[in-house]
């Protein structure tokens, strides 16, 4: 099933007023680690992950996912690992999962081979901060060939007619950018907030994720009614290294 | 392909969503500056007044006369305010920076030239300023961060990645996406997303529009070659336009070769063959990195060459063949800097020494009535301790032990 339909099937259920995503970068602390973070996320009713595959120049990321870019690398995480390790994950569990990384990860690994294997392997989207419509020609027409979803990124900054342009390339959900800057600050929700989600919605008809800094149940409680996915980053790597894996399950099934 | 920002396949704008808007006011802006012939006279104007433009073009006779062949002439970059090329560059972006009506700037540096440069036009335009430059080059231009600070710029050390100047410009990004209402992102060189390898190229043409003029006055026709040191390429870029349209002006860039290029410890991207094609740090070029695509870490005695990526426009002129590309190593650039000093009494900056090996390797290949220019990007007082150091001098070992001492070490 396309990414788009089985959102709005899981919405239309009407047993949860907002679908949770879950993002996290392979390879840290380790995929053994990953594989069992993934695990509790799905256990306790987590309805979409994206898996980071890391990059040396992370640059829309703040420091916590900057770190762990990093670390992963160090350790010796590969493209090749990311994908193998994928293909277990998507074989193990029924839910949406999409890669987040950067636009060279692709270009390096040959941006049709990289959509040939992620249909094989089961991925459902792309969400690629670093690749604007003006530079992804190519990357759209495979998208579609290939039925990966292109999830853009809408921002604050983004206009009522860019939102337009925007929409028109993404299928699946359109990210919104909760706030400028990188991602692991937390967010004021204000009213300069509720009307940028409500130009968000006016200028699109695909689901809305909201990410960047939430990392509360009273943030997923204010998005409910705004957006249709919460999105929780920095928050479960933080809470990973400070409290271990066993601390994600509780946190995750708190949230909503 | 013939898109805006590119270069051959090289170039474009790989920006996150959120900066969208930014660029497109600065190319309208940057588009208007372009147009409007009084911006430029102003450009040449405030150059004229706050620093030493036109620069001299110096006939390096005794080094001519050393190598008996062609005649070495020194375009002096380093006598431009500041020490370095970088202020061209600077000054301009802060003319645009004022007709933007922002009033903040931040900036990435390497060597610490471009970030002493972008905070002495910030303290004259009266902007706000901060500096990202990597742990390691805060450490090994140490004189610089004093300047900046003494200028008033908050200078941040950047300890991500590799902790050199790929990683300030990430960090300069960051800063920018969080503040781009009221900050301009002062990019140093000939790289990063469309439209700044353009616009960096333009102010810096100051340079090669000045030297063809001069070498026309004082030898009378055309260079054979000139050389010009290649980081991301900006000082390159600005000599080059002045001979571009020449086919017979031979172009040369010199690459870091740090410890040799078979030792995997260099930063030449175009004349080793470990550089391929990527997009990183919001354009596409050719990088210095794995068969994953991750950057590695580069190497070079000079911080300001010390990068894995090279302008997109340089890119394109050496697929194109128009720009040979070569590399100077660590070893070869003393040597070369300890010639130009002892012959000429000119100090160039280790970055620029680059260029001074392979001119001097060539020289002598050449007739004694023909030219070479070798584009002096800087001056080498900055990097005192560096050379000092390589130069193992006892006296500076013995005199920085004294200060220690007074200061309680």
């Amino acid at each position: 099933m396309e990414l788009s339909s089985q959102i709005t099937t899981a919405l239309a259920r009407g047993d949860k007023k907002i679908l949770l995503m879950t993002h996290l970068v392979l390879g840290y602390p380790s995929l053994d680690v990953n594989r069992r973070v993934i695990a509790q996320m799905v256990e306790n009713g987590v309805d979409l992950i994206e898996m980071q595959i890391p990059f040396s120049e992370p640059m829309a990321d703040g420091p916590v996912i900057v770190r762990a870019n990093q670390e992963a690398i160090e350790k010796g995480i590969t493209v090749r690992g990311c994908l193998d390790f994928a293909r277990e994950i998507t074989g193990a569990h029924g839910i949406p999962f999409l890669f987040m990384t950067y636009y060279n990860i692709l270009f390096k690994f040959g941006v049709e081979k990289f959509f040939r294997e992620a249909r094989e392997i089961g991925i459902k989207g792309f969400i690629i901060p670093d690749l604007p419509p003006e530079e992804g020609e190519e990357f759209f027409a495979l998208s579609e060939k290939y039925g990966i979803a292109p999830v853009l990124i809408f921002a604050p900054t983004s206009t009522p007619e860019r939102m337009r342009e925007l929409s028109g390339c993404s299928r699946g959900f359109i990210y919104c950018a909760a706030r400028k800057g990188v991602t692991g600050r937390q967010t004021d929700f204000d009213e300069e907030f509720d009307a940028y989600m409500r130009r968000c919605r006016e200028n699109t008809a695909l689901p809305l994720a909201v990410g960047f800094g939430i990392s509360r149940k009273e943030d997923v409680d204010y998005l409910t009614g705004k957006a249709d996915i919460a999105v929780i980053g920095t928050k479960t790597i933080n809470l990973v290294a400070e409290q271990g894996v066993e601390a994600v399950g509780p946190f995750i099934a708190g949230l909503r | 392909m013939n898109r805006p920002g590119y270069y051959g396949e090289w170039g474009g704008a790989f920006i996150p969503e959120v900066l969208y808007e930014t660029f497109r006011a600065l190319n309208a802006a940057f588009n208007r500056a372009k147009a409007d012939p009084a911006f430029w006279q102003e450009y040449v104007s405030l150059m004229g007044t706050y620093s030493c433009r036109p620069t001299p073009l110096t006939h390096a006779e005794n080094l001519s006369r050393h190598f008996g062949g062609a005649q070495i002439f020194i375009k002096r970059e380093d006598l431009n305010h500041t020490g370095a090329h970088k202020a061209n560059n600077v000054m301009g972006q802060g003319l645009l920076v004022k007709r933007m009506g922002k009033t903040r700037v931040i900036a990435e540096t390497g060597a610490g030239q471009h970030g002493v440069a972008t905070a002495t036009m910030a303290a004259k335009f009266g902007f706000a300023c901060t500096i990202y430059m990597g742990e390691e080059d805060v450490m090994r231009q140490r004189p610089n961060v004093f300047w900046m600070e003494k200028l008033g710029a908050t200078v941040v050390p950047v300890t991500s990645g590799s902790k050199t100047l790929k990683d300030a410009i990430n960090e300069a990004f960051r800063d920018w996406v969080t503040r781009m209402d009221d900050t301009h992102y002062v990019m140093g060189t000939v790289c990063g997303p469309h439209p700044f390898p353009e616009m960096v190229a333009w102010f810096q043409s100051i340079i090669g529009r000045e030297a063809a003029k001069q070498i026309r006055d004082q030898f009378g026709g055309q260079p054979s070659r000139v050389y010009a040191c290649v980081g991301g390429g900006s000082n390159a870029m600005g000599v080059f336009q002045g001979f571009l349209d020449d086919p017979k002006v031979e172009l040369v860039g010199v690459e870091a070769g740090g410890k040799g290029l078979d030792s995997g410890m260099h930063a030449s991207r175009l004349a080793s063959r470990d550089g391929s094609a990527g997009v990183a740090q919001g354009y596409k070029t050719m990088f210095l990195q794995n068969s994953d695509g991750q950057m590695m870490d580069t190497h070079s005695v000079a911080a300001g060459l010390d990068y894995v990526g090279v302008s997109p426009i340089l890119a394109d002129l050496w697929r194109q063949g128009r720009v040979r590309f070569a590399a100077a190593t660590d070893d070869e650039v003393m040597a070369a800097l300890d010639l130009t000093m002892k012959k000429e009494g000119i100090i160039p900056a280790l970055e620029s020494a680059h260029a001074f090996v392979q001119a001097f390797k060539e020289a002598g290949e050449l007739r004694r009535d023909e030219a070479i220019i070798i584009n002096m990007s800087g001056r080498g007082d900055k990097d005192i301790f560096t050379i000092a150091h390589a130069f193992n001098d006892p006296s500076w070992k013995e005199f920085i032990r004294k200060k220690g001492i007074e200061y309680g070490a």
